[in-house]
């Protein structure tokens, strides 16, 4: 029902359109071009786009070819994405879930560890980590990790609250359901609904936040590239080549944007189906 | 309107139909119901959950949701109400048109106070200052019999029982003097000895100002206690009307009649079993084929089957659709 | 005659410091149905959560077969559920949205028949629908599908899958329409009489209740006033609260009378 009202808008339809193009390009792009990831071409050093020399994009400061590089830094960060958004959303959504069932004592220190990690200034602690282990990329999962389930984990724990008083669960518990029986079972798959549409808005947020980091030199390192890596080198060619930072600073946004409007529209075809 | 004669019915409504558009057709929940409630009269509704008594109303008051089509007419007060733009029918609607609802939790707003709510509705309708309006909530409330009124006003409406709450939400509909007071399944929320004082206080209303009222319900002793003529729905249609006496002596329809043996009699014998209805009504989505009772009826022969029975006037006041009425 | 099989003495409730539920004394014995009357706010939901230990009960002692429920450790407690079940009053809130009719039915043999197979299973279940008055091809389906009465079946059809010696129902019919009561009344009386499941039947209906009590018991602001017979007490009440309540029910329409309204016992005008 919600998945039939959801592919009948344009909105919806046109952005997951985009998005499941980015995602093709990205991942058969590379190899429509003859370009390789690290190869460095001395010949075209900075040089424009253009169809002659089969760089597309153009190539940066070491000659290396934007088109095939913006693709793998989008490859980078979109598993990083991935990756990092679904173990968000799980640890989220049992600890919220817990957290929201069994209540009492165990709810209030489960609470207490979301509201001293929610207040962590993100920055400082991974600047705090790099210091103590040094550049190391998994640090980058360490950090988005700590704060990536949070919001979810509070938005579960309130619908688990408010779950927990229902009359299907009162009987399920009268018809002897343990603790885990009753999450799984019952919790869980009622308060999926605002779950995925939080995860859609999700994953562009650890994206966004994985390229930040990266910009920041915090987290994808050379030679490796991420589209936060690859708009860091941008930026700072603006003047002089502005090209190398368009490419993946509009696949960025192009695919943020994407994401930001199919989540809602899916939140919309959601809500109108609990309305029925 | 001509100033000289009354209007014959506060509210009439003609082929009234109500169509929803679901996949694969519409559904029809409400066929074509024509009925009239006249001044200072009590019409009851009696029918089943789904058999559209509701969504008619509804469809009167201008409550239903957007995706519903409404046609047919229904006039109040000699004036078509269907269609009317949103500013007549607000001026219309609350004042002399009042509807109260089955659940008073959902229908009084929660986070605002017994008082402001009801002052509410006279500023905004009657143009009181806040000071006038606040001492008609009062008497409004001591209208209704609340005790400690003044102590309620003050009061959210999670503080009060289900009775009180619908005490206040009738108070609610009387504050302009309404012409016809809609009560959907007013007491089907509350106990059986709240429902008596319910229904009491709205037989004394309606002596003391010769209101009309509808009053719609599932249960056929509540709406016998109360009204003058009774009419019967079912999927869609009204399939029986009479004056109230009339129909309580000898129902004429097999489904009216089924639903009497289902009025409780502590005269009766005790038996084991409980009366009951077998099987259930037709939803909305489905075609209509013959008579909509008949898959139910005792009486049903081949001809139900395929010829709806038309509702026909037995004497004036008096109508069945049936093709083997009882009388 | 015979040991009880349920034996309440002296239980109670409070509720952040009303008493819901004063010191409630009663036996049920096998293969009998219990009525409670009682109005709303008089405690008997409150009743039927704390014999089950839904909500904790402030003092009392619930006896079942010899043992106090409200003692004993959540394990054997969990052991007793499949003997001791519950019918809501809303149908189609006491029923997961999420699952279907098949899921539901089939929680009770998952907890407490985990060796049976599928195919057994899929068995079981469908002769209970055919129980309740539901066709097979209904386990498919969620409630939200559902009419009120079919999902009541179905919350009965539940509460019945482990042939419970007894079951409490909590206003089994109140939500439903007055012409599909009947029908489920009468099916819990077949279900007892198959089954020879003792009820304690909880309503504000006394119509009702009189159909399908042998004893009655009558709550008032958290205390069982009277408990008798059910013949007994429709015809002959003893306290004046009982009397005020049958005074208080609709007079049936043999001809048109105006109700009276019902006396007010407690003399606070209160609704």
């Amino acid at each position: 029902m919600a998945r039939r009202r959801l592919l009948a808008n344009p909105g919806a339809r046109i952005s997951l359109g985009i998005i499941l193009a980015l995602v093709a390009l990205a991942v058969i792009g590379p190899w429509l071009n003859p370009n390789r990831v690290e190869t460095l071409d001395w010949s075209f050093i900075a040089a424009d786009p253009g169809i002659a020399h089969a760089h597309w994009f153009g190539t940066d400061r070491l000659g290396r070819d934007l088109y095939v590089r913006t693709l793998a830094g989008a490859r980078v960060s979109m598993i990083v994405g991935l990756v990092a958004s679904a173990v968000s959303l799980s640890l989220g959504l049992m600890y919220g879930a817990i957290a929201g069932y069994v209540g009492g004592r165990t709810d209030d220190v489960m609470m207490r560890l979301v509201e001293i990690l929610g207040g962590l200034p993100l920055i400082f602690f991974v600047i705090f980590l790099t210091v103590v282990f040094g550049r190391n990329e998994y640090l980058l999962f360490v950090s988005i990790g700590a704060v990536g389930w949070l919001t979810l984990a509070r938005i579960v724990r309130g619908q688990a609250l408010s779950i927990r008083r229902q009359e299907y669960i009162e009987a399920a518990i009268a018809s002897g359901a343990g603790t885990a029986r009753i999450i799984c079972r019952h919790v869980l798959p009622n308060v999926i609904g605002p779950v995925i549409v939080y995860a859609t808005l999700t994953i562009p947020q650890i994206i966004l936040l994985e390229s930040f980091l990266s910009f920041l030199g915090l987290g994808i390192q050379e030679p490796r590239a991420s589209l936060g890596t690859l708009i860091a080198e941008g930026a700072g060619e603006m003047e002089a080549a502005p090209w190398i930072l368009l490419g993946p600073g509009v696949f960025l946004t192009l695919l943020l944007v994407c994401l930001n409007v199919f989540g809602d529209r899916l939140r919309d075809a959601f809500d109108a189906g609990t309305r029925r | 309107m001509t100033e000289d004669r009354e209007p014959l019915a506060t509210l009439s409504t003609r082929a009234l139909r109500v169509d929803y558009p679901i996949f694969g057709g519409t559904a029809a929940a409400v066929r074509g119901v024509s009925l009239s409630v006249g001044a200072h009269e009590c019409l009851g509704v009696v029918g089943e959950s789904g058999s559209g008594k509701t969504q008619l109303f509804m469809a009167v008051m201008g409550l239903l949701p957007s995706g519903a089509q409404v046609s047919g007419s229904a006039l109040f007060q000699d004036g078509e109400i269907l269609g009317l733009p949103p500013d007549q029918l607000n001026r219309i609607r609350g004042s002399k048109l009042a509807m109260v609802f089955q659940d008073p939790m959902t229908s009084l707003t929660p986070h605002l106070k017994i008082g402001m709510q009801l002052a509410e509705i006279l500023v905004h309708h009657r143009g009181l200052s806040w000071r006038d309006a606040e001492r008609a909530a009062l008497s409004a409330l001591d209208r209704v019999h609340i005790p400690d009124p003044r102590r309620r006003l003050k009061q959210y409406p999670h503080e009060l029982s289900g009775g009180m709450r619908q005490r206040v939400m009738i108070g609610m509909s009387l504050l302009c003097e309404p012409a016809l007071v809609i009560a959907d399944e007013p007491t089907s929320a509350l106990d059986v000895t709240v429902q008596a004082r319910i229904l009491e206080l709205l037989r004394e209303l309606r002596t003391q100002t010769g209101i009309s009222i509808v009053l719609i319900s599932h249960d056929l002793a509540v709406v016998a206690s109360l009204a003058d003529r009774i009419a019967v729905m079912y999927a869609g249609r009204v399939v029986e009307s009479a004056p109230a006496a009339e129909l309580l002596r000898g129902a004429r329809h097999p489904y009216s009649a089924l639903l009497m043996q289902c009025v409780p009699d502590f005269h009766r014998a005790r038996t084991e079993r409980m009366p009951f209805l077998a099987g259930q009504a037709p939803g909305a989505a489905e075609p209509e084929r013959g008579c909509a009772f008949a898959p139910r009826c005792p009486r049903s022969t081949e001809r139900c089957t395929h010829e709806r029975p038309a509702l026909v006037a037995v004497h004036s006041g008096a109508e069945v659709a049936c093709h083997h009425p009882l009388t | 005659m015979s040991e009880p099989l349920l034996d309440v003495r002296g239980l109670g409730v409070d509720y952040r410091g009303v008493r819901a539920l004063g010191e409630v004394s009663f036996q049920i014995y096998a293969g009998e149905t219990l009525g409670l009357v009682g109005e709303s706010g008089s405690g008997k939901s409150t009743l039927a959560r704390a014999v089950l230990r839904l909500i904790r009960a402030s003092r009392g002692q619930v006896f079942w077969r010899g043992m106090d429920l409200l003692r004993c450790d959540a394990a054997t407690l969990r052991s007793q559920r499949r003997e001791l079940q519950i019918v809501f009053q809303d149908p189609l809130t006491s029923l997961n949205p999420r699952m279907t009719v098949a899921g539901t039915l089939a929680e009770p043999l998952l907890i407490f028949e985990r060796d049976l197979t599928a195919g057994d299973r899929h068995m079981r279940m469908g002769r209970m629908l055919e129980r309740v008055g539901l066709a097979e091809s209904m386990l498919g389906r969620y409630p939200h599908e559902l009419s009120g009465g079919q999902c009541q079946r179905v919350a009965i059809a539940r509460a019945m899958m482990l042939h419970p010696k007894l079951l409490i129902c909590d206003e089994p019919v109140s939500s439903l329409d007055v012409s599909i009561q009947g029908q489920i009344v009468n099916l819990l009386s077949d279900l007892q009489s198959e089954f020879g499941t003792a009820m304690l039947f909880i309503s504000h209906n006394l119509a009702v209740v009189r159909h399908i009590s042998h004893r009655v018991a009558v709550i008032h602001d958290g205390n069982l006033i009277e408990t008798a017979s059910c013949e007994a007490l429709f015809a002959a009440p003893v306290h004046p609260y009982t009397r005020a309540l049958l005074e208080a029910v609709l007079v049936p329409i043999s001809v048109p009378v105006p109700v009276c309204a019902a006396p007010d016992p407690t003399g606070r005008g209160r609704v």
